[in-house]
C-alpha cells in the first residue's frame, strides 16, 4: 500500500520517534527504510504483547513510540493492550496489517483474520480508521495526532 | 536461599538513582523499602511484560532500569531475553527463582526444578549474566552486579511462600505515572 519512504515521511510529520514492531509480509516492505532512517529506532519484538509493554515505558520515558503488528499479532496481544491501554490508561498507537482483507471482502479467501480484527479492536475499545486503495501515508500521520490531541489510544488497520 | 525481603533488601543497598520497577511479590514488599518517585509497582500488570516495560523506559532516558521479575513472569514472556539481548539499553533484570506461583495457591511452575533461566538469557544473546544461590553470594557480588553496561541478567534463587496474595500497589496507578514521569522528566 505504502512505500517505505512514504511511512518514514509520515513518521516524521507525526514526531515519532520509535517504531516498535513484529512485521508481517506486507509491513516488512518497510523495513529497510525504517532502519535507514535518522531520528527513528526500529525496536523488534518477539511477540506482540512485548510491543505494547516496549512502547508503554518508552512513553513513560517521555518518547513518542508507535506499533506496528499483523492483526495475528494483535489477537496475540490481547491481554498486554488491555493492562497498558485500559488499566495504565496510556495513550498508545498501533497500526494493525489485516491479512487477506481484500480477498475475503472479493469472496476469495477463506483466511478467519479479516473476520476478528475489526469487532476484536471495538471489543477492546479502541477508536480506529481502516486505511485501503485510496489512502494515503498521510492518513496514518493525521490519525496518530489525532489520538495524540485527543489524549487517547487509537489504532489505523491497513487493508491487506 | 534466601528469602524474597533479604534479596530485596540488599538490591535496596545498591539501586542508586535507577528506577526500579516491581512486579507481583516484589511490588508488595518494595515500598517497605523504597517509596520514591522513581519506585514503579507495575500492578496490576499484564504478567511477563515487567521486563519490556523497563526496556522501553531504559531507551528512553539514560539513568538506568530495575526490573523485579518472577520466574513464572519470566516465563510467560521468555522471548523479551531476545529482545532486550538487541538493545544496548541501562536495563538490570532480576529473575526471583522460586519455582512456583506464591499467588495462585503456590503451584509450581512448568519449569520448577529444570529451566535455568541463567542459561536462557545466555542463549538468547544477554552478554552480562549472573546468578547467585545465597545471600551470601548476592550480597557480595550486588554492587557489581548492578553497576555497569548493560543489558544485566541477574537470576536469585529465592525460597517461595505459601498463602500470598496478589499485592496491591502503594498508591494508584496513575499517582505512580505521574510521579514517576515528573521524576524523569
Amino acid at each position: 500500500m505504502f512505500s517505505g519512504a512514504e511511512v518514514v515521511a509520515a513518521l516524521k510529520v507525526a514526531s515519532v520517534t520509535h517504531v516498535v514492531w513484529l512485521p508481517d509480509s506486507d509491513l516488512g516492505i518497510w523495513d529497510a527504510a525504517l532502519s535507514a532512517a535518522d531520528g527513528l529506532s526500529l525496536i523488534r519484538v518477539c511477540r506482540e504483547g512485548e510491543a505494547f509493554a516496549v512502547a508503554a515505558g518508552l512513553w513513560l520515558g517521555g518518547q513518542r513510540p508507535i506499533i506496528f503488528l499483523q492483526c495475528t499479532g494483535l489477537f496475540e496481544a490481547g491481554d498486554s493492550l488491555r493492562n497498558f491501554l485500559h488499566d495504565l490508561h496510556l495513550p498508545l498507537f498501533f497500526v494493525v496489517g489485516v491479512r487477506s482483507y481484500k480477498a475475503h471482502r472479493a469472496g476469495a479467501s477463506s483466511d478467519t483474520c479479516p473476520l476478528f480484527a475489526e469487532p476484536i479492536l471495538k471489543a477492546w475499545k479502541v477508536p480506529f480508521i481502516l486505511l485501503s486503495d485510496g489512502s494515503a501515508a498521510e492518513d496514518l500521520a493525521a490519525e496518530y495526532l489525532r489520538a495524540e490531541a485527543g489524549n487517547r489510544a487509537g489504532a489505523v488497520l491497513l487493508a491487506e | 536461599m534466601m528469602t524474597h525481603r533479604q534479596a530485596l533488601e540488599v538490591l535496596a543497598r545498591h539501586r542508586g538513582n535507577k528506577i526500579v520497577v516491581t512486579t507481583m511479590t516484589s511490588g508488595g514488599i518494595w515500598p517497605e523499602l523504597s517509596d520514591t518517585p522513581l519506585d514503579f509497582a507495575y500492578l496490576p500488570s499484564a504478567m511477563g511484560q515487567g521486563p519490556s516495560l523497563g526496556l522501553g523506559l531504559a531507551l528512553a532516558q539514560p539513568r538506568g532500569v530495575i526490573v523485579v521479575n518472577g520466574d513464572g513472569c519470566t516465563l510467560m514472556n521468555l522471548g523479551c531475553m531476545a529482545t532486550i539481548a538487541a538493545q544496548p539499553a541501562p536495563l538490570f533484570v532480576l529473575i526471583m527463582d522460586n519455582g512456583l506461583y506464591e499467588v495462585t495457591g503456590g503451584q509450581p511452575t512448568a519449569a520448577a526444578g529444570r529451566a535455568d533461566f541463567a542459561a536462557i538469557a545466555r542463549g538468547c544473546g544477554i552478554g552480562r549474566v549472573y546468578a547467585y544461590a545465597t545471600l551470601e553470594e548476592w550480597t557480595a557480588n550486588a554492587s557489581e552486579a548492578l553497576q555497569g553496561v548493560g543489558p544485566v541478567v541477574i537470576v536469585l534463587k529465592v525460597e517461595g511462600r505459601m498463602g500470598q496474595k496478589t499485592p496491591k500497589p502503594p498508591r494508584p496507578m496513575s499517582e505512580q505515572i505521574s510521579r514517576l514521569r515528573d521524576a524523569i522528566a
